[in-house]
């Protein structure tokens, strides 16, 4: 029924063009130039008022009869269900209903179970028919307003043109106020964390066993918040990635920017860029199904002893999948470089490697760093690979060698099954998730920050 | 016309030219394509050491073209393709054997667009001497720079800011950077795509002024849609049309006794 809705409101939408355009045509028929506004401007401010803000209230309708009718439910049980119930088992309660009112029956339910899940239907249906009504009385309404205010010299175009840009102000503001929401949520439950474990255990310990018992029966550590090692794993496994994508990308970069013709590049660089679709758990079976058992036969080759999870192949695996962001940009920093450099410079008599190293690249720089700090804070970010391929146990080491974990990961962990949001360890997640967003935070803006130097440069 | 005059026999008494000076370089029978299309019709020209020669002509007309392949510019475009003969002191320049980086250290080039690098003022200049390997060593190497930057006239306005970025200065100061990074390798040919177009008529003036003084040391080359500055600064010209080389002579015969109609209607500014 919803559907048939939303269908009606865009043919009401229709219908309010038509009646705001043929409005206008009648005006200029009238009036002559004489018309302030072209009559497809009166048609599409009734289109607009009659249908955005009749979408508004439907959606709004939606999101909110839920929980009402719930509500009206809980008031309307008898006292015999709810008497001293806590919340949990109310919420259980209502639960039941909902099923028995949509069929799903599985014992025999109380009478008054029944009553109520009648109850719940009938209301239903009655909001549902209410929704219907309402919407297109409004629509209705809408339609009347804007005919009344429309005439020869309304400004029709300045009206439409107003509300759009209303709206698009509206969906630009719709992403800040996410990324507002991600960091109020974050802080709240890192200062919850902060308030159970001591700021300074977390950023300087250097121990990291974050599994204690989150019910009183389980059997567990006490738990230790130490973040150090968890941090200098995941820059251990980002270093290793970028030494694998800096020069990989950085060469190809150069080869595609200025070697290679144009049939070639044509062919690479979107193999290149597809290297950044592929999604990231494929990565991480290439990680551990080729790439690790590969660095271990190498190792043992050599006689060194190489765990089965190492940084190493989670790092070289992960450097492949941020090469296509270093590669990419780097070329188009490099293309970006005014054709009069490289005229100015091979003119001087510098054969093409002079002209690259000495005038390109130092010209390019801002945009490649712009690119290498880009694909640093995916590279910090990412999870999957690490999951996969690195391991789990918080170690604090430099060696490329051993199993380490990075934050990503041990966010995943803490967050798997058992939760409780009253327990230092669910919430330790939140704190290493705010220490990540803001770090890629900063690392974004400084790239941002400097390509943007660059783009300036040769406007 | 009266002006032009005038200018030119400031241009004659300036320096008498001489015909019987020493050939430079000689074009024989230059034919250039860009692809299917063909820029430049068997052109034979042949340029006057320590002289300015102007190339004029209206627009498309092929001077950029003929400058370019005076130092092997043309090589950097793909599907450009030139046959014929170019000679520099009798060597032939697309001589296969022939290094071209080497060419491109005798003959330098100033476009038409100041392009100083993003680079310090000083390392603009000593970008070449580096290259090349001309300085054995830092007192050398700034020796260089200050003696290229005094020719190019710009040493009194920037010996203090030597490390600012030569991208900060004005569009004539940028141009004159521009020459003297090319006289810093010491280049006997030096080739000018409309230096002045870009600039404002004092900084064109002190362009012309240099050219004149470069002149003692330099065989300049200078494509130009001044006919004005060819005048001022050239003691031969050249007039292309349509990618055909239609006239050459002194100067001040092009502009005042053309052989050829077509120079008449130019110069006179008939059609452009
Ligand atoms: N890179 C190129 N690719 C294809 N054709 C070109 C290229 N450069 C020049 N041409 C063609 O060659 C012809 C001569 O061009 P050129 O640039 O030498 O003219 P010009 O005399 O320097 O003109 P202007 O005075 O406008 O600079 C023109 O028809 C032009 O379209
Ligand atoms: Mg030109």
């Amino acid at each position: 029924m919803t559907g048939y809705l939303f269908l009606a409101i865009l043919l009401f939408s229709l219908t309010a063009f038509y009646v705001g355009r043929s409005a206008g045509n009648g005006f200029v028929t009238a009036n002559g130039r004489n018309v302030h506004s072209r009559p497809i401007y009166h048609g599409a401010f009734a289109a607009i008022w009659v249908g955005v803000p009749t979408l508004i209230l439907v959606l709004l309708w939606l999101l909110l009869e839920d929980s009402v009718i719930e509500q009206l439910l809980v008031a309307s049980l008898p006292a015999s269900l709810t008497d001293g119930a806590s919340p949990a088992q109310i919420s259980l309660i209502v639960s039941e209903i909902r099923n028995v009112a949509s069929g799903r029956i599985f014992s025999e339910p109380s009478p008054e179970i029944v009553a109520a899940a009648e109850r719940y239907a009938s209301w239903g249906m009655i909001a549902r028919w209410a929704m219907v009504v309402v919407a297109l009385c409004a629509m209705a309404l809408a339609l009347f307003l804007a005919r009344t205010r429309m005439a020869p010299q309304f400004r029709a175009r300045q009206a439409f043109e107003r509300t759009l840009t209303i709206m698009m102000v509206f969906s630009a503001t719709a992403a800040i106020l996410v990324t507002l929401g991600i960091v109020v949520s974050l802080t709240y439950e890192s200062l919850l964390f902060f308030s159970m474990v001591p700021p300074t255990e977390f950023f300087f310990g250097l121990n990291w066993e974050p599994q204690i018992a989150i019910r009183d029966d389980q059997v567990a550590g006490t738990g230790a918040f130490g973040a150090v090692p968890v941090f200098t794993g995941t820059l251990l496994i980002a270093s290793i990635a970028l030494l694998v994508a800096v020069p990989l990308g950085l060469m190809s970069a150069i080869y595609l920017a200025e070697f290679a013709d144009a049939r070639v590049r044509g062919v690479i660089k979107p193999i290149l860029e597809i290297l950044a679709g592929v999604p990231t758990v494929v990565y991480g079976f290439f990680a551990v199904l080729t790439v690790a058992p590969a660095v271990r036969d190498a190792g043992s080759l050599f006689g060194i002893a190489i765990s089965p999870n190492s940084a190493l192949a989670a790092g070289a695996v992960m450097g492949i999948m941020i090469l296509p962001f270093i590669s990419s940009l780097s070329d188009d920093a490099i293309q970006a470089v005014p054709r009069a450099m490289r005229d100015g410079s091979l003119a001087m008599g510098a054969t093409k490697g002079e002209t690259i190293t000495r005038v390109l690249l130092p010209a390019a720089l801002p945009g490649i760093v712009g690119g290498i700090l880009l694909a640093a804070s995916r590279a910090i970010g990412e999870t999957m690979i690490v999951v996969m391929a690195a391991g789990l146990t918080a170690n604090l080491t430099a060696n490329p060698l051993e199993g380490v974990t990075t934050v990503t990961v041990q966010i995943v962990t803490l967050l798997i099954g058992d939760t409780s949001f009253d327990n230092p360890k669910t919430l330790s997640a939140f704190a290493l998730g705010l220490v990540l967003f803001v770090v890629t935070l900063c690392l974004n803006v400084l790239a941002l920050r400097i390509v943007q130097k660059y783009r300036e440069r040769y406007e | 016309m009266d002006q032009m005059t005038n200018t030119r026999f400031d241009a004659v008494t300036a320096a008498p030219h001489n015909h019987s000076t020493h050939a430079k370089v000689v074009g024989q029978d230059v034919n250039v394509f860009y692809g299917d299309k063909q820029a430049l019709f068997d052109i034979n020209l042949s340029i006057g050491e320590r002289q300015v020669t102007a190339l004029i002509g209206p627009s498309g007309c092929g001077k950029s073209t003929f400058l370019r392949c005076l130092n092997r510019m043309n090589d950097t475009i793909d599907i450009c393709r030139v046959t014929g003969k170019i000679e520099l002191d009798g060597g032939d320049i697309y001589d296969p054997s022939l290094d071209v980086v080497e060419l491109r250290a005798r003959v330098g080039m100033v476009f038409q667009k100041p392009n100083p690098f993003p680079k310090s003022i000083f390392e603009n200049v000593a970008y070449g001497p580096r290259i090349h390997g001309l300085a054995s060593g830092k007192a050398e190497l700034e020796e260089i720079v200050e003696r290229s930057l005094r020719k190019a006239s710009l040493w009194e306005e920037v010996k203090d800011r030597l490390a600012e970025s030569g991208t900060g200065l004005s569009g004539g100061q940028q141009q004159r950077l521009c020459i003297a990074r090319a006289i810093a390798v010491s280049p006997e040919v030096i080739l000018m795509d409309e230096p002045c177009s870009a600039l404002d008529p004092i900084a064109t003036a002190k362009i012309e002024e240099l050219i004149n003084e470069l002149r003692e040391n330099y065989t300049i080359i200078i494509v130009t849609h001044s006919m004005q500055q060819a005048a001022r600064v050239s003691q031969r010209t050249a007039f292309f049309h349509l990618g055909v080389l239609v006239e050459e002579g002194p100067t001040d015969e092009i502009f005042t006794t053309p052989k050829d109609q077509r120079t008449m209607d130019y110069v006179t500014g008939r059609f452009g």
